[in-house]
């Protein structure tokens, strides 16, 4: 298969699928797209056939230039180079508009989305239709309904989690009855139930003829729902495969030209005393659309990691600004940093105490985007001494931006590049990596391998293993069930923000873990009188806790 | 009475020129362009207005004169700013000292020489009413002319897409570029707009508020203004209070001078100014209802990426 010349395995999987579906001329085709960016080809020479009704999954490594194909086929950037046929037609995709116009519609991996608006207005932006929010409300509240993705039109966008934004992505699309439909990465921050339903969609649409080309390093995913994938590998296609029958190993390994690493984990050797400590954390949230958390309490030993695993909008995104400082609340000991008090700290005086974070808006606050990198670093490393009397040392930024590169292997062009020009599995290294790279003495992420390629992945979850053997402190918060049973020693689950009591990882399951995720987990040891759900299945009951406000 | 009277008119006379060239610069710092020019675009239109108005021309052609005088100065903000992606701090002062100058020059032979005012407008019955007639019915066309700008502003920011496009390209012009909004042209839009309310603001100075030339006779409007915007949360109605409060303290100190109390003049005349600004302050505390209407992207250069 790798042996194929260029795009020919495409080419022959996707004429298959066009002989199933009945027609013979593709929905899309592109011949020889090439685009280069000054430092880096990120198209070279790339060929790929859509056929009407036609799953296609597009792979590649972090970098590969995925992203960057799907926006010229959306119009949002111009090829150097290349051809484009729509249904057999050469035709030019100037805008986003005019893509539209032929039936293109896209979710982008970084949404294109407006935090001072509502969600009616948000989708009213990317619709070309009279402007009538009332009328559009209705038929957002219906077609989410419908498609299992509940919204609330008139919410700020502002106050809704990633998990609950990536909806309203997808829901923008589907409004419009795309013929082709290019979906980035949108399964990165979604729930398995959420990603199941979504996938129960995304087959309904194909069936009416719509074609999809799907992104994900998830290939799993993959392979339970694409029909025929493309594979990129440093912006050239590197052949094509059928993802029913390659297995996930192949694939990762025509993605990267290698095979994976397994993850080694030595047991856990948690220190007695606990260096993060919550006890009875109670806070309404500063958001009036929020979640307010009730009686949070957990400890973190240095050693261990522990993960809280919940459905998005659960009180994560109110328990991280608590955790990082973002938020302080008046009464010090709720949080406690080596048994000192330390809630009502300012989120630099606990950074001088050893604390790192990753929070889940990743471009919003966790990197400057038109900052070059060694800028970026300087923002929380400064204290490793990138900073002599208020003057910034930036030999030592450039070198400690340098390491980061190179330790998580981030594909960039050097230090000097600015944040938003990385492709978006970097970005997500380099922020990860940033705060690995501190050592802290306590680390918490949110989602840290959001939007990473499988190798990538396992790199980032193998640097906080052994960062929590190192004796650091880890507290990951994630939806992703695999990740934390791979990673985690223990892991709790937060719903309706209250917080379930910690369970061993090898005394528990992802059936346990998700049914509580669903908050129907009986969870005795809490006290919470979670009650086995009535006729609900956990997937309704998943959805029903999270858009139901 | 009639003191009254006169206090409630003189306000909304004296807010006139800022409503103008705030709801403008409004305009323009929702799209997250930031020109710091008003007063050197306000003067710029006065000295349009006056000097057609002192040829002989009236007073509408002089005023759409100072509305494309005011436009055009915009443009120039425009292509440095948004163009040539200069700073946008450094190119609209620039723009202000650059209109004081030339409003300088081209009226320095005015002299003392007056003009023609505009008078205010006459409607049969109704201007008669006691008390109602001077107070709704007693102003020049431009006071209303105010009014309904300000209604079709905060209309269309609110209620139109074209407003919502704005909204969105000021907090977030790559995503707003993305979904496929020409960002810069949009911004040009919204500058010359800008620029053309500056110009109507001026004009109102030197055709109805004082109708003689006076060098510099913006005295600082044109920074009020601006002061207002941001103070305001970015909100119209909080524009249009800003405004009506600088009209009114303006014309308290005004009578109080007049009076002869014993306060040094110079106080009271920044009273104005700094009671505008405080009360503004302390209304606009809220930081959520701040992050809501701020343009995250406010004076951030803009290029679309490739
Ligand atoms: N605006 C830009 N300026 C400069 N370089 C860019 C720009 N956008 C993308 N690149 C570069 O082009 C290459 C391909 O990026 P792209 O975003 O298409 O990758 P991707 O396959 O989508 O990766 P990921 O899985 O991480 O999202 C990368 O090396 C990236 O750094
Ligand atoms: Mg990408």
């Amino acid at each position: 298969m790798g042996k194929d010349p260029r795009g020919q395995g495409a080419f022959l999987a996707a004429a298959a699928a066009g002989c199933a579906g009945g027609a013979m001329t593709p929905r899309l085709e592109l011949r020889g797209i090439s685009k280069t960016f000054p430092g880096v080809v990120a198209n070279d020479d790339v060929s790929l056939r859509v056929m009407p009704g036609e799953i296609h999954a597009v792979l590649g490594e972090n970098g590969a230039g995925k992203s960057t194909l799907m926006k010229i086929i959306y119009g949002a950037m111009a090829a150097d180079r290349g051809e484009i046929f729509w249904d057999g037609e050469p035709v030019r995709i100037p805008s986003p508009a005019a893509a539209r116009q032929l039936g293109v519609g896209m979710v982008y991996q970084h949404f294109s989305l407006f935090e001072s608006v509502s969600v009616a207005e948000n989708i009213a932006v990317a619709v070309d239709e009279p402007f009538d929010l009332p009328a559009l409300s209705a038929r957002v509240r219906e077609l989410s309904q419908r498609y299992g993705l509940p919204l609330d039109p008139g919410r700020l966008l502002g106050h809704l989690s990633v998990g609950e934004r990536q909806r309203v992505e997808i829901v923008r699309c589907l409004l419009q009855h795309p013929r082709l439909l290019i979906l980035d990465e949108p399964t990165s921050v979604l729930t398995p139930q959420a990603v199941k339903r979504l996938f129960e969609t995304l087959r309904v649409v194909a069936a009416e003829g719509c074609s999809l080309l799907y992104i994900s390093h998830k290939l799993e995913e993959i392979r339970a729902l694409c029909d025929n994938a493309t594979v990129l590998r440093r912006g050239a296609v590197a052949g094509g495969a059928d993802p029913k029958v390659a297995s996930s190993a192949e694939l990762a390994a025509l993605m990267t030209g290698a095979a994976l690493p397994e993850t080694r984990r030595e047991p856990a050797r948690p220190e007695p005393a606990p260096r993060l400590e919550v006890r009875s954390l109670n806070v309404t949230s500063e958001d009036p659309f929020g979640v307010p958390l009730r009686d949070v309490s957990f400890a973190v030993h240095p050693g261990e990691i522990v993960g809280i695993a919940g459905v998005s909008g659960n009180g994560q995104t109110e328990l991280a600004a608590l955790l990082s400082g973002e938020r302080t609340v008046p009464d010090k000991d709720a949080i406690r940093l080596d048994g000192e008090p330390a809630a009502h700290l300012d989120a630099g005086a606990r950074r001088d105490r050893g604390l790192a974070f990753v929070p889940e808006d990743r471009l919003g606050r966790g990197v400057v985007p038109l900052m070059s990198l060694r800028e970026n670093a300087i923002l929380t490393a400064h204290r490793l001494g990138m900073v002599r009397r208020g003057m910034l040392r930036r030999f030592k930024a450039n070198a400690y931006a340098r390491e980061v590169i190179e330790r998580f292997n981030v594909r960039c062009t050097g230090a000097a590049a600015t944040a938003r020009s990385l492709s978006g599995g970097n970005l997500q290294k380099y922020i990860v990596g940033r705060e690995i790279a501190l050592s802290p003495r306590v680390l918490v992420v949110s989602q840290p391998t959001w939007g990473l390629d499988v190798a990538a992945a396992a790199a980032i979850r193998q640097a906080l293993i052994d960062l929590s053997r190192r004796s650091a402190a880890v507290l990951v918060i994630s939806e992703e069930l695999d990740e934390l049973f791979e990673i985690c020693d223990r892991i709790l689950v937060i719903y309706e923000g209250r917080l379930s009591a910690s369970r061993e990882r090898g005394e528990t399951n992802v059936e346990e873990i998700g049914l509580l995720m669903a908050g129907m987990g009986a969870d005795p040891g809490a006290g919470m009188g979670w009650v086995a759900g009535q006729a609900m299945n956990a997937g309704e009951a998943a959805n029903a806790g999270v858009g139901s406000t | 009475m009639d003191v009254a009277i006169a206090i409630v008119t003189g306000t909304v006379i004296a807010a006139t020129p800022l409503l103008f060239a705030a709801m403008g610069e409004l305009v323009v710092e929702r799209s997250g362009v930031l020109n710091l020019g008003i007063e050197g675009m306000m003067l710029i239109g006065a000295v349009t207005a006056f000097s057609l108005s002192f040829a002989g021309y009236p007073a509408p052609v002089a005023v759409l004169a100072a509305v494309a005088a005011g436009a055009a100065s915009s443009l120039l903000f425009g292509v440095l700013a948004l163009t040539l992606l200069a700073n946008q701090y450094a190119a609209g002062i620039a723009l202000a000292i650059l209109g004081g100058g030339l409003s300088g020059f081209l009226g320095r032979n005015f002299g003392a020489a007056p003009i023609e005012p505009v008078g205010p407008i006459h409607v049969p019955v109704l201007s008669e009413v006691p008390i109602i007639g001077p107070v709704l019915f007693g102003y020049d066309p431009m006071v209303y002319l105010a009014l309904v700008l300000f209604g079709a502003v905060w209309w269309v920011l609110y209620r139109t897409r074209a407003g919502l496009v704005i909204r969105i390209i000021g907090e977030n012009p790559q995503a707003a570029h993305d979904i496929g909004y020409k960002v810069i042209p949009i911004r040009y839009a919204t500058v010359v707009f800008g620029g053309a309310m500056a110009g109507l603001g001026g004009a109102y100075l030197a055709l109805a508020y004082t109708p003689l030339w006076v060098e510099n006779m913006t005295s600082g409007r044109g920074w009020i203004a601006l002061a207002l915007v941001v103070f305001a949360s970015w909100r119209p109605l909080r524009v249009l209070l800003g405004a009506l409060l600088f009209g009114g303290v303006n014309i308290l100190q005004f009578h109080a001078q007049s009076q002869g109390i014993g306060v040094p003049s110079e106080f009271l005349s920044a009273l104005p100014y700094l009671a505008t600004i405080l009360v503004l302050v302390l209304i606009s505390r809220n930081r959520r209802m701040q992050k809501v209407n701020f343009p995250a992207s406010l004076a951030k250069p803009f290029r679309p990426g490739h």
